[in-house]
């Protein structure tokens, strides 16, 4: 192709926003052909939630109560959902720091490309992942007795919290991608994200920590996610009674908001401030 | 293409870093200039941290400026910077490829990315024939060779047929043979009238394919030339000396003092070198060569060479003035 047929195809004229969301796709599309052309990738990525489901539902189950009764497998399987979408932002993290330490985000912004769509194909791409992800889990849960006795529109909200949580995350794993310096440094946050994710309410029920350890459990804001999907899907939620408990429908709204409100800016700042 | 006629164009560019309050205001880029002329090589030489890096990483776009005036294609860096995109190719010190991705998906996904939709496809094929890679187009680029890696990251920086493309240390940690493909790509492109500013460490890639040369050191432009003219500045033929021990070095230097005609003698006493100008080459020879003969001074090796860019650089920035002592005469 010439020079000129091609300065004519690439200078089309469309709006801004035509051109955000051609580009936000093709960055996604990139991110989706990655598990096409490593299929096992999403199977090593799953390997984990799916080994905690047998790990905690069978071996630890018999011994692990749910305070108010109720079946621990039952109880179990929101809180792995959670605890998949939470380490998801890893995946991010990973993701962002491998593409700027070869030079791939600034040949990204060395083209006429819209700047937005390399984060926002990004987090559009992980929560397509993570619908994927979600649906296997649910399929490994009703296969070992799971049931969602809720209601389906209480279910589809439930899902829907569970992908609200994914989303604020995804921006601190963009944050975390740009300043941590390299790929073995990002690896390190799972130091970060393991505690967070068992200091919640996901396999155990706050109220039966020590006080200091259940009083930050329950105001973690998976915890919050946790035990509104529980209460939506119908499943034992085991409440302690304290007031962000009572109110996990609300704060798995608003936790994400925060987050969300807090992150996205700071990543954002954090990709402009590349060109300082 | 630009009132100016350049195909890049700086004007006491000035680049600040880590100005924050009471802490000294350090600038990577001090008043650069630069034109590098339509269809040609241009070097950018310099040592590391000189500023080589910083005045592309502004050129291209990805770096904002705090002082003087830039012009890309025409087109000024500050004011249009996404219509600057469009005429520009950067590949940088990694290949800048996504690993995962076939040959072929990296490019379609680039061109799909340069907003050439259907065309993306037509693209991929016409760049993985030029650049030799058609037979690895659908092969994940983890398997490819550190050669056939930055020979896809040129040709994705190549996608829209850039009227500048800027190419940083483009064969830094590449074998002999991968350099040399990396090369044939480059005076591919600059024959279909591409302009390249090219940054190396490597003397002998700048002395290879450019054919004007800019020296850069601390943010500034120390020496603006062909390479030829470069050599020139730095003078005639030399004559070198390699001395078999450390201890003949001193007999050597008086040897090749003796015909260095009031120039400097360099001595260099890691390699066991001494080297001087000379103006008349063979009587020089015969002359150091009999001197050392008879004095009983085993060398391992004499001869003559053209200056190298290596003699240029040294002269010019100061550096590696911790391995020679040279007795500075008149110069």
């Amino acid at each position: 192709m010439t020079a000129l047929e091609l300065h004519a195809l690439s200078g089309r004229e469309h709006s801004r926003a035509y051109w955000a969301l051609v580009d936000c796709w093709n960055v996604t599309r990139r991110s989706l052909t990655h598990y096409q052309r490593q299929p096992l990738a999403i199977v090593w990525q799953l390997g984990f939630p799916i080994i905690s489901v047998l790990l905690y539902g069978y071996v630890f189950g018999s011994a692990m109560k749910v305070p108010g009764g109720g079946d621990y497998r039952e109880f179990l399987m929101p809180g792995m959902f959670a605890t998949t979408m939470t380490m998801g932002f890893m995946n991010t993290a990973t993701a962002v720091v491998t593409d700027a330490g070869k030079g791939v985000i600034d040949r990204f912004r060395s083209m006429p490309m819209a700047p937005s769509a390399v984060t926002a194909g990004r987090g559009a791409a992980d929560l397509v992942v993570a619908c994927a992800e979600l649906a296997i889990l649910a399929a490994t849960a009703l296969a070992i007795g799971w049931r969602a006795d809720g209601g389906p529109l209480e279910a589809v909200g439930a899902f829907g919290l569970l992908l609200l949580l994914r989303f604020s995350l995804i921006w601190v794993g963009v944050w975390l991608g740009l300043v941590v310096p390299n790929a073995e440094s990002a690896g390190g946050l799972y130091a970060i994200a393991f505690p967070i994710t068992m200091i919640s309410s996901a396999l155990v029920a706050p109220s039966l920590m020590p006080g200091w350890l259940g009083t930050l459990a329950a105001w973690n804001p998976v915890s919050s996610t946790v035990t509104a999907a529980r209460q939506l899907f119908g499943n034992p939620a085991a409440g302690g009674g304290t007031w962000v408990e009572e109110h996990a429908l609300l704060m798995a709204l608003v936790w994400p908001s925060v987050i969300t409100l807090v992150f996205l800016p700071l990543a954002v700042r954090r990709f402009q401030r590349l060109s300082r | 293409m630009s009132a100016s006629g350049y195909a890049v164009l700086a004007e006491k560019v000035v680049k600040r870093y880590g100005a924050k309050k009471g802490s000294a205001e350090k600038r990577a880029l001090d008043g650069f200039d630069l034109a590098v002329r339509p269809g040609t090589v241009h070097g950018l030489l310099g040592p590391n941290a000189a500023g080589k890096t910083t005045a592309v990483r502004v050129l291209a776009t990805l770096l904002r400026f705090d002082g003087g005036r830039a012009e890309v294609a025409g087109l000024d860096v500050a004011r249009e910077p996404q219509r600057v995109r469009s005429r520009i190719g950067l590949a940088g010190q990694y290949a800048a490829v996504d690993e995962v991705l076939t040959g072929r998906q990296n490019l379609e996904m680039f061109g799909r990315l340069f907003h050439l939709g259907g065309g993306a496809r037509r693209r991929a094929d016409e760049l993985l024939e030029q650049f030799g890679l058609v037979d690895a187009a659908g092969e994940g680029v983890k398997e490819y060779s550190g050669g056939m890696r930055r020979r896809l990251d040129l040709a994705a920086s190549m996608i829209l047929a850039p009227t500048v493309l800027f190419l940083d240390e483009p064969t830094t940690g590449l074998d002999p043979r991968s350099r040399g493909e990396v090369w044939d790509a480059v005076r591919a492109l600059v024959s279909g009238g591409t302009t390249v500013l090219l940054t190396t460490q490597y003397l002998d890639e700048a002395d290879k394919l450019a054919s004007h040369i800019t020296v850069v050191d601390r943010g500034r432009v120390i020496a603006d030339d062909t390479p030829d003219g470069l050599k020139d500045r730095v003078g005639g033929d030399r004559i070198e000396v390699i001395a078999t021990e450390p201890a003949g070095l001193p007999a050597v230097a008086k040897a090749v003092g003796r015909v260095a005609g009031g120039g400097p003698v360099v001595t260099d006493t890691p390699d066991r070198r001494v080297h001087a100008q000379v103006t008349d080459r063979v009587a020089a020879l015969t002359e150091v060569a009999r001197a050392l003969q008879d004095e009983g001074i085993a060398v391992e090796d004499i001869g003559l060479r053209r200056p190298s860019l290596d003699d240029v650089f040294l002269r010019l920035t100061g550096h590696g003035a911790e391995t020679s002592t040279a007795t500075e005469a008149a110069a």
